[in-house]
Protein backbone atom coordinates (compact mmCIF):
# COMPACT_ATOMS: atom_id res chain seq x y z
CA UNK A 1 0.00 0.00 0.00
CA UNK A 2 2.26 2.45 1.30
CA UNK A 3 5.11 1.13 -1.16
CA UNK A 4 2.35 1.60 -3.88
CA UNK A 5 1.86 5.14 -3.12
CA UNK A 6 5.47 6.00 -3.56
CA UNK A 7 6.13 4.61 -6.66
CA UNK A 8 3.04 6.86 -7.87
CA UNK A 9 4.27 9.70 -6.74
CA UNK A 10 7.65 8.89 -8.46
CA UNK A 11 6.21 7.99 -11.85
CA UNK A 12 4.86 11.45 -11.35
CA UNK A 13 8.59 13.19 -10.54
CA UNK A 14 9.54 11.23 -13.53
CA UNK A 15 7.28 13.18 -15.93
CA UNK A 16 7.26 16.73 -14.78
CA UNK A 17 11.08 16.85 -14.18
CA UNK A 18 11.52 15.26 -17.59
CA UNK A 19 9.53 17.29 -18.90
CA UNK A 20 10.91 20.54 -17.89
CA UNK A 21 14.21 19.51 -18.85
CA UNK A 22 13.50 18.41 -22.47
CA UNK A 23 12.51 22.14 -22.71
CA UNK A 24 16.38 22.63 -23.32
CA UNK A 25 16.90 20.26 -25.66
CA UNK A 26 20.10 21.55 -27.60
CA UNK A 27 21.79 21.46 -23.62
CA UNK A 28 21.51 18.18 -23.20
CA UNK A 29 23.14 17.55 -26.81
CA UNK A 30 26.18 19.64 -25.23
CA UNK A 31 26.24 17.68 -21.80
CA UNK A 32 26.59 14.86 -24.07
CA UNK A 33 29.40 15.82 -25.94
CA UNK A 34 31.06 17.21 -22.58
CA UNK A 35 30.77 13.42 -21.44
CA UNK A 36 31.73 11.74 -24.30
CA UNK A 37 34.93 14.15 -24.49
CA UNK A 38 35.40 14.24 -20.84
CA UNK A 39 35.35 10.26 -20.72
CA UNK A 40 38.12 10.43 -23.60
CA UNK A 41 40.26 13.08 -21.86
CA UNK A 42 40.45 10.65 -18.51
CA UNK A 43 41.58 7.55 -20.97
CA UNK A 44 44.19 9.86 -22.42
CA UNK A 45 45.49 10.74 -18.93
CA UNK A 46 45.57 7.12 -18.16
CA UNK A 47 47.54 6.52 -21.28
CA UNK A 48 49.85 9.07 -20.42
CA UNK A 49 50.62 7.09 -17.16
CA UNK A 50 50.67 3.71 -19.11
CA UNK A 51 53.10 5.36 -21.67
CA UNK A 52 56.42 3.37 -20.67
CA UNK A 53 55.00 1.33 -18.07
CA UNK A 54 53.28 -1.75 -17.89
CA UNK A 55 51.94 -1.67 -14.87
CA UNK A 56 50.21 0.93 -12.38
CA UNK A 57 49.84 -0.37 -8.78
CA UNK A 58 49.81 -3.73 -9.78
CA UNK A 59 47.24 -2.80 -12.51
CA UNK A 60 47.24 -3.50 -16.53
CA UNK A 61 46.22 -0.30 -19.04
CA UNK A 62 42.93 -3.19 -19.49
CA UNK A 63 42.28 -3.82 -15.89
CA UNK A 64 42.01 0.06 -15.17
CA UNK A 65 39.81 0.57 -18.10
CA UNK A 66 37.20 -1.12 -15.85
CA UNK A 67 37.98 1.60 -12.97
CA UNK A 68 36.96 4.32 -15.57
CA UNK A 69 33.82 2.19 -16.72
CA UNK A 70 32.87 1.91 -13.31
CA UNK A 71 33.49 5.35 -12.46
CA UNK A 72 31.76 6.97 -15.75
CA UNK A 73 28.32 4.80 -14.83
CA UNK A 74 28.96 6.25 -11.39
CA UNK A 75 29.00 9.69 -12.14
CA UNK A 76 26.05 9.58 -14.74
CA UNK A 77 24.09 8.18 -11.48
CA UNK A 78 25.49 11.33 -9.55
CA UNK A 79 24.68 13.28 -12.74
CA UNK A 80 20.74 11.90 -13.13
CA UNK A 81 19.88 11.91 -9.69
CA UNK A 82 22.11 13.58 -6.71
CA UNK A 83 23.62 16.52 -8.29
CA UNK A 84 20.20 18.22 -9.10
CA UNK A 85 18.36 16.63 -6.07
CA UNK A 86 21.01 17.37 -3.68
CA UNK A 87 22.29 21.14 -4.56
CA UNK A 88 18.42 21.61 -4.74
CA UNK A 89 18.19 21.19 -0.83
CA UNK A 90 20.36 24.48 -0.43
CA UNK A 91 18.05 26.43 -2.19
CA UNK A 92 14.91 25.13 -0.14
CA UNK A 93 17.14 25.76 3.00
CA UNK A 94 17.87 29.59 1.83
CA UNK A 95 14.62 30.41 0.45
CA UNK A 96 12.90 28.64 3.78
CA UNK A 97 10.88 26.42 0.97
CA UNK A 98 11.59 23.61 3.00
CA UNK A 99 8.84 24.35 4.88
CA UNK A 100 6.33 23.24 2.07
CA UNK A 101 8.46 19.91 1.88
CA UNK A 102 7.86 19.11 5.50
CA UNK A 103 4.08 19.95 5.11
CA UNK A 104 3.91 17.35 2.55
CA UNK A 105 2.70 13.74 3.52
CA UNK A 106 5.07 12.12 2.41
CA UNK A 107 9.04 11.15 3.55
CA UNK A 108 11.21 14.21 3.08
CA UNK A 109 14.62 12.26 2.59
CA UNK A 110 12.44 10.40 -0.13
CA UNK A 111 10.90 13.77 -1.68
CA UNK A 112 14.34 16.24 -1.88
CA UNK A 113 16.28 13.23 -3.04
CA UNK A 114 14.33 11.78 -5.99
CA UNK A 115 12.07 14.95 -7.13
CA UNK A 116 14.16 16.10 -10.52
CA UNK A 117 15.82 13.67 -12.69
CA UNK A 118 18.55 15.22 -15.32
CA UNK A 119 18.37 12.82 -18.38
CA UNK A 120 21.76 13.95 -19.60
CA UNK A 121 23.36 11.79 -17.20
CA UNK A 122 21.75 8.57 -18.85
CA UNK A 123 23.86 9.27 -21.48
CA UNK A 124 26.60 9.37 -19.30
CA UNK A 125 25.61 6.09 -17.36
CA UNK A 126 25.28 4.34 -21.55
CA UNK A 127 28.46 5.35 -22.30
CA UNK A 128 30.10 3.89 -19.27
CA UNK A 129 28.16 0.57 -19.53
CA UNK A 130 29.33 0.50 -23.30
CA UNK A 131 32.56 0.89 -22.02
CA UNK A 132 32.17 -1.75 -19.20
CA UNK A 133 31.06 -4.38 -21.80
CA UNK A 134 34.45 -3.39 -24.20
CA UNK A 135 36.45 -4.34 -21.27
CA UNK A 136 35.14 -7.43 -20.37
CA UNK A 137 35.32 -8.56 -24.15
CA UNK A 138 39.25 -7.34 -23.66
CA UNK A 139 39.84 -8.86 -20.10
CA UNK A 140 37.94 -12.47 -21.02
CA UNK A 141 35.85 -12.41 -18.27
CA UNK A 142 33.61 -14.92 -18.43
CA UNK A 143 29.60 -13.86 -17.29
CA UNK A 144 28.42 -16.39 -14.66
CA UNK A 145 25.87 -16.20 -12.06
CA UNK A 146 27.78 -15.76 -9.12
CA UNK A 147 29.86 -13.09 -10.91
CA UNK A 148 26.83 -11.14 -11.79
CA UNK A 149 25.41 -11.02 -7.96
CA UNK A 150 28.76 -10.39 -6.60
CA UNK A 151 29.45 -7.57 -9.09
CA UNK A 152 25.88 -6.09 -8.96
CA UNK A 153 25.96 -6.25 -5.08
CA UNK A 154 29.03 -4.06 -5.17
CA UNK A 155 28.09 -1.57 -7.50
CA UNK A 156 25.15 -1.09 -5.37
CA UNK A 157 26.60 -0.62 -2.17
CA UNK A 158 29.21 2.18 -4.19
CA UNK A 159 25.47 3.87 -5.04
CA UNK A 160 24.53 3.72 -1.35
CA UNK A 161 27.69 5.04 -0.51
CA UNK A 162 28.21 8.07 -2.81
CA UNK A 163 24.13 8.58 -2.23
CA UNK A 164 25.26 9.11 1.44
CA UNK A 165 27.94 11.29 1.33
CA UNK A 166 26.29 13.70 -1.08
CA UNK A 167 23.32 13.66 1.19
CA UNK A 168 25.61 13.84 4.53
CA UNK A 169 27.40 16.93 3.03
CA UNK A 170 23.87 18.25 1.97
CA UNK A 171 22.30 18.38 5.10
CA UNK A 172 24.80 20.36 6.90
CA UNK A 173 23.75 23.05 5.10
CA UNK A 174 20.73 23.15 7.87
CA UNK A 175 23.60 24.64 9.94
CA UNK A 176 25.76 26.75 7.49
CA UNK A 177 23.38 27.54 5.09
CA UNK A 178 25.90 27.84 2.07
CA UNK A 179 27.26 24.30 1.33
CA UNK A 180 27.88 24.21 -2.13
CA UNK A 181 31.28 24.49 -1.89
CA UNK A 182 31.46 21.83 0.57
CA UNK A 183 29.87 19.67 -2.82
CA UNK A 184 32.99 21.43 -4.97
CA UNK A 185 35.32 19.37 -2.09
CA UNK A 186 33.55 16.33 -2.54
CA UNK A 187 33.92 16.01 -6.23
CA UNK A 188 37.53 16.79 -6.39
CA UNK A 189 38.13 14.37 -3.94
CA UNK A 190 35.93 11.85 -5.70
CA UNK A 191 38.17 12.40 -8.82
CA UNK A 192 40.85 10.10 -7.57
CA UNK A 193 38.02 7.14 -7.74
CA UNK A 194 38.95 6.73 -11.22
CA UNK A 195 42.53 5.31 -10.25
CA UNK A 196 43.23 2.12 -8.93
CA UNK A 197 43.73 3.11 -5.05
CA UNK A 198 47.23 1.07 -4.95
CA UNK A 199 48.89 3.67 -7.20
CA UNK A 200 48.50 6.07 -4.01
CA UNK A 201 51.11 6.67 -1.39
CA UNK A 202 50.03 4.52 1.54
CA UNK A 203 49.35 7.50 4.05
CA UNK A 204 46.51 8.64 1.01
CA UNK A 205 45.55 4.90 0.52
CA UNK A 206 44.45 5.26 4.29
CA UNK A 207 42.64 8.22 3.73
CA UNK A 208 40.91 7.45 1.21
CA UNK A 209 39.71 4.28 2.43
CA UNK A 210 39.04 5.28 6.36
CA UNK A 211 37.91 9.04 6.18
CA UNK A 212 36.17 9.47 2.89
CA UNK A 213 35.58 5.67 1.60
CA UNK A 214 36.17 6.62 -2.10
CA UNK A 215 38.43 3.09 -2.06
CA UNK A 216 34.95 0.89 -2.19
CA UNK A 217 33.45 3.38 -4.17
CA UNK A 218 35.49 1.96 -7.67
CA UNK A 219 38.17 -0.29 -6.75
CA UNK A 220 36.43 -3.01 -4.77
CA UNK A 221 33.87 -3.21 -7.74
CA UNK A 222 36.53 -3.16 -10.41
CA UNK A 223 38.25 -6.12 -8.20
CA UNK A 224 34.92 -8.40 -8.26
CA UNK A 225 35.11 -7.90 -12.19
CA UNK A 226 38.51 -9.06 -12.36
CA UNK A 227 37.82 -12.23 -10.06
CA UNK A 228 40.89 -10.40 -7.53
CA UNK A 229 38.40 -9.91 -4.89
CA UNK A 230 38.29 -11.67 -1.09
CA UNK A 231 35.42 -12.22 0.14
CA UNK A 232 36.03 -10.16 3.24
CA UNK A 233 36.53 -6.87 1.12
CA UNK A 234 33.37 -7.19 -0.40
CA UNK A 235 31.38 -8.14 3.11
CA UNK A 236 33.28 -4.89 5.02
CA UNK A 237 31.63 -3.14 1.85
CA UNK A 238 29.02 -4.18 2.43
CA UNK A 239 28.93 -2.85 6.02
CA UNK A 240 30.16 0.25 5.43
CA UNK A 241 27.57 1.00 2.94
CA UNK A 242 24.85 0.10 5.55
CA UNK A 243 26.66 1.97 7.86
CA UNK A 244 26.34 4.89 5.78
CA UNK A 245 22.88 4.70 4.57
CA UNK A 246 21.94 4.34 8.16
CA UNK A 247 23.76 6.88 9.60
CA UNK A 248 22.59 9.58 6.84
CA UNK A 249 19.20 9.21 7.52
CA UNK A 250 19.75 9.80 11.44
CA UNK A 251 21.78 12.37 10.29
CA UNK A 252 19.10 14.31 8.13
CA UNK A 253 16.52 13.16 11.52
CA UNK A 254 18.93 14.85 13.58
CA UNK A 255 19.19 18.24 11.69
CA UNK A 256 15.77 18.97 10.77
CA UNK A 257 15.29 19.08 14.97
CA UNK A 258 17.21 22.78 14.29
CA UNK A 259 15.63 23.65 10.88
CA UNK A 260 14.28 27.29 11.41
CA UNK A 261 13.12 28.28 8.50
CA UNK A 262 13.63 31.46 6.78
CA UNK A 263 12.14 34.59 5.66
CA UNK A 264 8.52 33.61 6.92
CA UNK B 1 41.23 64.71 -14.41
CA UNK B 2 39.78 61.50 -16.49
CA UNK B 3 42.34 59.52 -15.46
CA UNK B 4 41.67 60.13 -11.94
CA UNK B 5 38.13 59.19 -12.08
CA UNK B 6 38.98 56.13 -13.53
CA UNK B 7 41.27 55.11 -10.81
CA UNK B 8 38.51 56.00 -8.89
CA UNK B 9 36.23 53.88 -10.03
CA UNK B 10 38.79 50.94 -10.14
CA UNK B 11 39.28 51.50 -6.65
CA UNK B 12 35.62 51.59 -5.51
CA UNK B 13 34.96 48.67 -7.30
CA UNK B 14 37.42 46.85 -6.03
CA UNK B 15 36.94 47.63 -2.21
CA UNK B 16 33.53 47.03 -2.43
CA UNK B 17 34.00 43.58 -3.99
CA UNK B 18 36.95 42.57 -1.92
CA UNK B 19 34.57 43.51 1.35
CA UNK B 20 31.79 41.72 -0.66
CA UNK B 21 34.41 38.84 -0.75
CA UNK B 22 35.17 38.80 2.96
CA UNK B 23 31.63 37.83 4.09
CA UNK B 24 32.35 34.33 2.22
CA UNK B 25 35.67 33.66 3.36
CA UNK B 26 35.06 30.26 4.27
CA UNK B 27 33.25 29.36 1.02
CA UNK B 28 36.60 30.87 -0.48
CA UNK B 29 38.43 28.33 1.70
CA UNK B 30 36.72 25.53 1.08
CA UNK B 31 36.97 26.13 -3.01
CA UNK B 32 40.84 26.53 -2.38
CA UNK B 33 40.89 22.92 -1.13
CA UNK B 34 38.78 21.85 -3.61
CA UNK B 35 41.97 22.77 -5.63
CA UNK B 36 43.94 20.46 -4.58
CA UNK B 37 43.62 17.61 -7.69
CA UNK B 38 47.28 18.24 -8.70
CA UNK B 39 48.97 16.97 -4.99
CA UNK B 40 47.19 13.57 -5.54
CA UNK B 41 48.20 13.74 -9.13
CA UNK B 42 51.71 14.19 -8.12
CA UNK B 43 50.92 11.63 -5.76
CA UNK B 44 50.41 8.82 -8.57
CA UNK B 45 53.17 10.49 -10.36
CA UNK B 46 55.85 9.91 -7.80
CA UNK B 47 55.05 6.28 -6.02
CA UNK B 48 54.67 5.01 -9.47
CA UNK B 49 58.34 6.44 -10.68
CA UNK B 50 56.22 7.69 -13.95
CA UNK B 51 58.54 10.40 -13.85
CA UNK B 52 61.99 9.06 -14.49
CA UNK B 53 60.51 7.98 -18.15
CA UNK B 54 60.29 11.63 -19.02
CA UNK B 55 63.36 12.80 -17.35
CA UNK B 56 61.73 15.29 -14.46
CA UNK B 57 63.20 14.83 -11.17
CA UNK B 58 61.01 14.15 -8.33
CA UNK B 59 62.06 17.52 -6.46
CA UNK B 60 61.35 19.71 -9.86
CA UNK B 61 58.15 17.56 -10.13
CA UNK B 62 56.95 17.85 -6.95
CA UNK B 63 57.49 21.75 -7.64
CA UNK B 64 55.73 21.65 -10.87
CA UNK B 65 52.40 20.60 -9.54
CA UNK B 66 52.72 22.86 -6.62
CA UNK B 67 53.30 25.38 -8.89
CA UNK B 68 50.52 24.31 -11.02
CA UNK B 69 48.21 24.51 -7.66
CA UNK B 70 48.91 28.15 -7.67
CA UNK B 71 48.28 29.30 -10.90
CA UNK B 72 44.89 27.56 -11.35
CA UNK B 73 44.28 29.11 -7.68
CA UNK B 74 45.09 32.47 -9.46
CA UNK B 75 43.50 31.92 -12.69
CA UNK B 76 39.47 30.24 -12.15
CA UNK B 77 37.22 32.29 -13.40
CA UNK B 78 33.23 31.73 -12.90
CA UNK B 79 31.88 35.26 -14.63
CA UNK B 80 30.10 32.77 -16.96
CA UNK B 81 27.68 31.73 -14.11
CA UNK B 82 27.23 34.53 -12.49
CA UNK B 83 26.21 36.11 -15.60
CA UNK B 84 24.19 33.50 -16.62
CA UNK B 85 22.35 34.16 -12.94
CA UNK B 86 22.19 37.83 -13.34
CA UNK B 87 20.99 38.00 -16.67
CA UNK B 88 18.10 34.85 -16.21
CA UNK B 89 17.02 37.14 -12.71
CA UNK B 90 16.89 40.09 -14.70
CA UNK B 91 19.58 41.87 -12.85
CA UNK B 92 21.47 42.76 -15.64
CA UNK B 93 19.33 45.40 -17.32
CA UNK B 94 20.22 48.07 -14.49
CA UNK B 95 23.61 47.16 -15.08
CA UNK B 96 23.08 48.36 -18.57
CA UNK B 97 22.17 51.79 -17.66
CA UNK B 98 25.51 52.50 -15.59
CA UNK B 99 28.06 53.87 -17.85
CA UNK B 100 30.47 50.66 -17.06
CA UNK B 101 30.25 47.76 -18.77
CA UNK B 102 29.10 45.22 -16.55
CA UNK B 103 32.13 42.91 -17.02
CA UNK B 104 34.04 45.22 -15.17
CA UNK B 105 32.22 44.63 -11.87
CA UNK B 106 32.75 40.75 -12.61
CA UNK B 107 36.33 41.56 -13.84
CA UNK B 108 36.70 43.11 -9.94
CA UNK B 109 35.20 40.38 -7.93
CA UNK B 110 37.76 37.53 -9.36
CA UNK B 111 40.41 40.03 -8.83
CA UNK B 112 38.52 40.64 -4.83
CA UNK B 113 38.27 37.05 -4.76
CA UNK B 114 41.74 36.29 -5.79
CA UNK B 115 43.41 38.57 -2.30
CA UNK B 116 40.86 36.65 -0.32
CA UNK B 117 41.75 33.66 -1.57
CA UNK B 118 45.77 34.03 -1.48
CA UNK B 119 46.18 33.55 2.51
CA UNK B 120 44.22 30.43 2.07
CA UNK B 121 47.00 28.94 -1.16
CA UNK B 122 49.97 29.83 1.16
CA UNK B 123 48.25 27.76 4.25
CA UNK B 124 48.38 24.70 1.92
CA UNK B 125 51.54 25.73 0.50
CA UNK B 126 53.10 25.50 3.62
CA UNK B 127 51.13 21.96 4.54
CA UNK B 128 52.91 21.11 1.15
CA UNK B 129 56.27 21.97 2.15
CA UNK B 130 55.85 20.03 5.25
CA UNK B 131 55.36 16.29 3.89
CA UNK B 132 57.70 17.40 0.76
CA UNK B 133 60.52 19.30 3.08
CA UNK B 134 62.88 18.70 0.14
CA UNK B 135 61.07 20.69 -2.35
CA UNK B 136 61.35 23.73 -0.61
CA UNK B 137 63.21 26.84 -3.09
CA UNK B 138 63.08 30.29 -3.74
CA UNK B 139 62.68 31.79 -7.17
CA UNK B 140 64.37 34.93 -8.24
CA UNK B 141 62.96 37.74 -8.08
CA UNK B 142 62.70 38.27 -11.33
CA UNK B 143 61.43 34.89 -12.81
CA UNK B 144 58.61 35.44 -9.75
CA UNK B 145 57.72 38.89 -11.34
CA UNK B 146 57.62 37.13 -14.75
CA UNK B 147 55.59 34.19 -13.62
CA UNK B 148 52.97 36.42 -11.97
CA UNK B 149 52.99 38.31 -15.26
CA UNK B 150 52.18 35.01 -16.96
CA UNK B 151 49.47 33.75 -14.11
CA UNK B 152 47.91 37.32 -14.80
CA UNK B 153 48.07 36.54 -18.51
CA UNK B 154 46.46 33.16 -18.22
CA UNK B 155 43.31 34.20 -16.17
CA UNK B 156 42.71 37.40 -18.47
CA UNK B 157 42.77 34.74 -21.23
CA UNK B 158 40.36 32.35 -19.75
CA UNK B 159 38.16 35.76 -18.37
CA UNK B 160 38.02 36.95 -22.21
CA UNK B 161 36.88 32.93 -22.91
CA UNK B 162 34.55 32.78 -20.42
CA UNK B 163 33.03 36.54 -20.81
CA UNK B 164 32.43 35.27 -24.66
CA UNK B 165 30.57 32.05 -23.65
CA UNK B 166 28.69 34.33 -21.33
CA UNK B 167 27.74 36.77 -24.24
CA UNK B 168 26.06 33.94 -25.60
CA UNK B 169 23.34 34.31 -22.76
CA UNK B 170 22.17 36.65 -25.04
CA UNK B 171 20.79 34.32 -27.24
CA UNK B 172 20.30 30.95 -25.48
CA UNK B 173 19.03 30.98 -21.82
CA UNK B 174 21.99 28.28 -20.66
CA UNK B 175 25.62 29.20 -21.83
CA UNK B 176 26.80 27.50 -18.40
CA UNK B 177 26.76 23.98 -20.28
CA UNK B 178 28.71 25.49 -23.34
CA UNK B 179 31.56 26.26 -20.46
CA UNK B 180 31.15 22.95 -19.13
CA UNK B 181 31.82 21.62 -22.54
CA UNK B 182 35.21 23.89 -22.85
CA UNK B 183 36.18 23.11 -19.00
CA UNK B 184 36.72 19.22 -20.32
CA UNK B 185 39.72 20.42 -22.76
CA UNK B 186 40.75 22.97 -19.91
CA UNK B 187 41.32 20.12 -17.37
CA UNK B 188 43.29 17.38 -19.66
CA UNK B 189 45.16 19.91 -21.87
CA UNK B 190 46.18 22.86 -19.66
CA UNK B 191 48.78 20.71 -17.66
CA UNK B 192 47.12 20.54 -14.42
CA UNK B 193 46.74 16.71 -13.84
CA UNK B 194 50.28 15.74 -15.88
CA UNK B 195 52.98 18.43 -17.37
CA UNK B 196 52.75 18.90 -20.95
CA UNK B 197 56.09 17.91 -22.07
CA UNK B 198 54.81 14.10 -20.64
CA UNK B 199 52.04 14.34 -23.79
CA UNK B 200 52.94 11.86 -26.39
CA UNK B 201 54.04 13.51 -29.58
CA UNK B 202 50.86 12.98 -31.73
CA UNK B 203 49.74 15.53 -29.31
CA UNK B 204 52.29 17.95 -28.56
CA UNK B 205 52.90 18.45 -32.55
CA UNK B 206 49.45 20.28 -32.55
CA UNK B 207 49.34 21.26 -28.60
CA UNK B 208 51.38 24.63 -28.77
CA UNK B 209 49.20 26.46 -31.25
CA UNK B 210 46.02 26.24 -28.74
CA UNK B 211 45.68 28.33 -25.61
CA UNK B 212 45.85 25.52 -23.10
CA UNK B 213 49.36 25.12 -22.02
CA UNK B 214 49.64 28.52 -21.82
CA UNK B 215 46.24 28.53 -19.18
CA UNK B 216 48.81 26.22 -16.74
CA UNK B 217 52.09 24.61 -17.90
CA UNK B 218 53.65 27.59 -19.36
CA UNK B 219 53.42 30.02 -15.90
CA UNK B 220 53.83 26.39 -13.95
CA UNK B 221 57.09 26.03 -15.72
CA UNK B 222 58.54 29.07 -15.18
CA UNK B 223 57.68 29.45 -11.92
CA UNK B 224 59.07 25.94 -10.29
CA UNK B 225 62.37 26.24 -12.52
CA UNK B 226 61.59 23.85 -15.29
CA UNK B 227 62.79 24.47 -19.04
CA UNK B 228 60.51 26.67 -21.02
CA UNK B 229 60.59 29.10 -23.39
CA UNK B 230 59.83 32.49 -21.91
CA UNK B 231 59.30 34.82 -24.95
CA UNK B 232 57.88 32.21 -27.15
CA UNK B 233 55.61 31.56 -24.11
CA UNK B 234 54.89 35.09 -22.87
CA UNK B 235 54.17 36.05 -26.48
CA UNK B 236 51.61 33.49 -27.52
CA UNK B 237 49.60 34.27 -24.11
CA UNK B 238 49.64 38.20 -25.16
CA UNK B 239 48.76 37.01 -28.99
CA UNK B 240 45.81 35.08 -28.23
CA UNK B 241 44.81 37.79 -25.89
CA UNK B 242 45.07 40.40 -28.91
CA UNK B 243 42.89 38.02 -30.97
CA UNK B 244 40.07 37.35 -28.25
CA UNK B 245 39.46 40.93 -26.80
CA UNK B 246 37.93 42.07 -30.39
CA UNK B 247 35.79 39.02 -30.45
CA UNK B 248 34.59 39.84 -27.20
CA UNK B 249 34.30 43.19 -28.05
CA UNK B 250 32.22 42.42 -30.57
CA UNK B 251 29.99 39.79 -29.67
CA UNK B 252 29.09 42.26 -26.35
CA UNK B 253 27.78 44.76 -29.07
CA UNK B 254 25.71 42.03 -31.16
CA UNK B 255 24.51 40.66 -27.78
CA UNK B 256 23.34 43.94 -25.95
CA UNK B 257 21.09 44.97 -29.26
CA UNK B 258 19.51 41.19 -28.72
CA UNK B 259 18.73 41.94 -24.96
CA UNK B 260 15.30 41.32 -24.14
CA UNK B 261 15.62 41.91 -20.24
CA UNK B 262 14.15 38.80 -18.84
CA UNK B 263 12.54 38.52 -15.40
CA UNK B 264 11.95 42.12 -15.25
Amino acid sequence: MNLRKYLKVYKKFLHTSLASELEYKTNILVDLITAILSLVGSIFLLSIFFQNNGYIGGWKFEQALIIQAIYTILNGITNTWFNPNLTEIVKHIREGTLDFVLLKPIDSQFFISLKKINPSGFLEIMLGFLLLLFCIRINQINLNLSFLTLSSITISCSICILYSLWFFISTTTIWFVKTWNAIEVLRSFLYIGRFPLNSFSFSLRIFFSVFIPIAFITTIPSEVFLGLSVIWKILLEVIVATVFVITSRRFWLFALKFYSSASS
Amino acid sequence: MISNLIYRKIFTLLKVQYSNMLEYRVEIALWAISGIIPFFMLNIWTNNNLNETINISDVLLSRYFLCAFFVRQFSVVWVVFSFEEDSLMGRVSPYLIQPLNPFFRYFAQHLAEQITRFPFALIIAFFFFIFNPESIWIPNLGILLLSIVSTFLSFLIQFLIQSIVACLCFWTEKASSIERLLFIPTLFLSGLLAPVVSFPSYVKSWIYLTPFPYLIDFPANLLSGNETNISGGLSMQILWIFLLFPLFKKIWSEGTKKYTAMGS
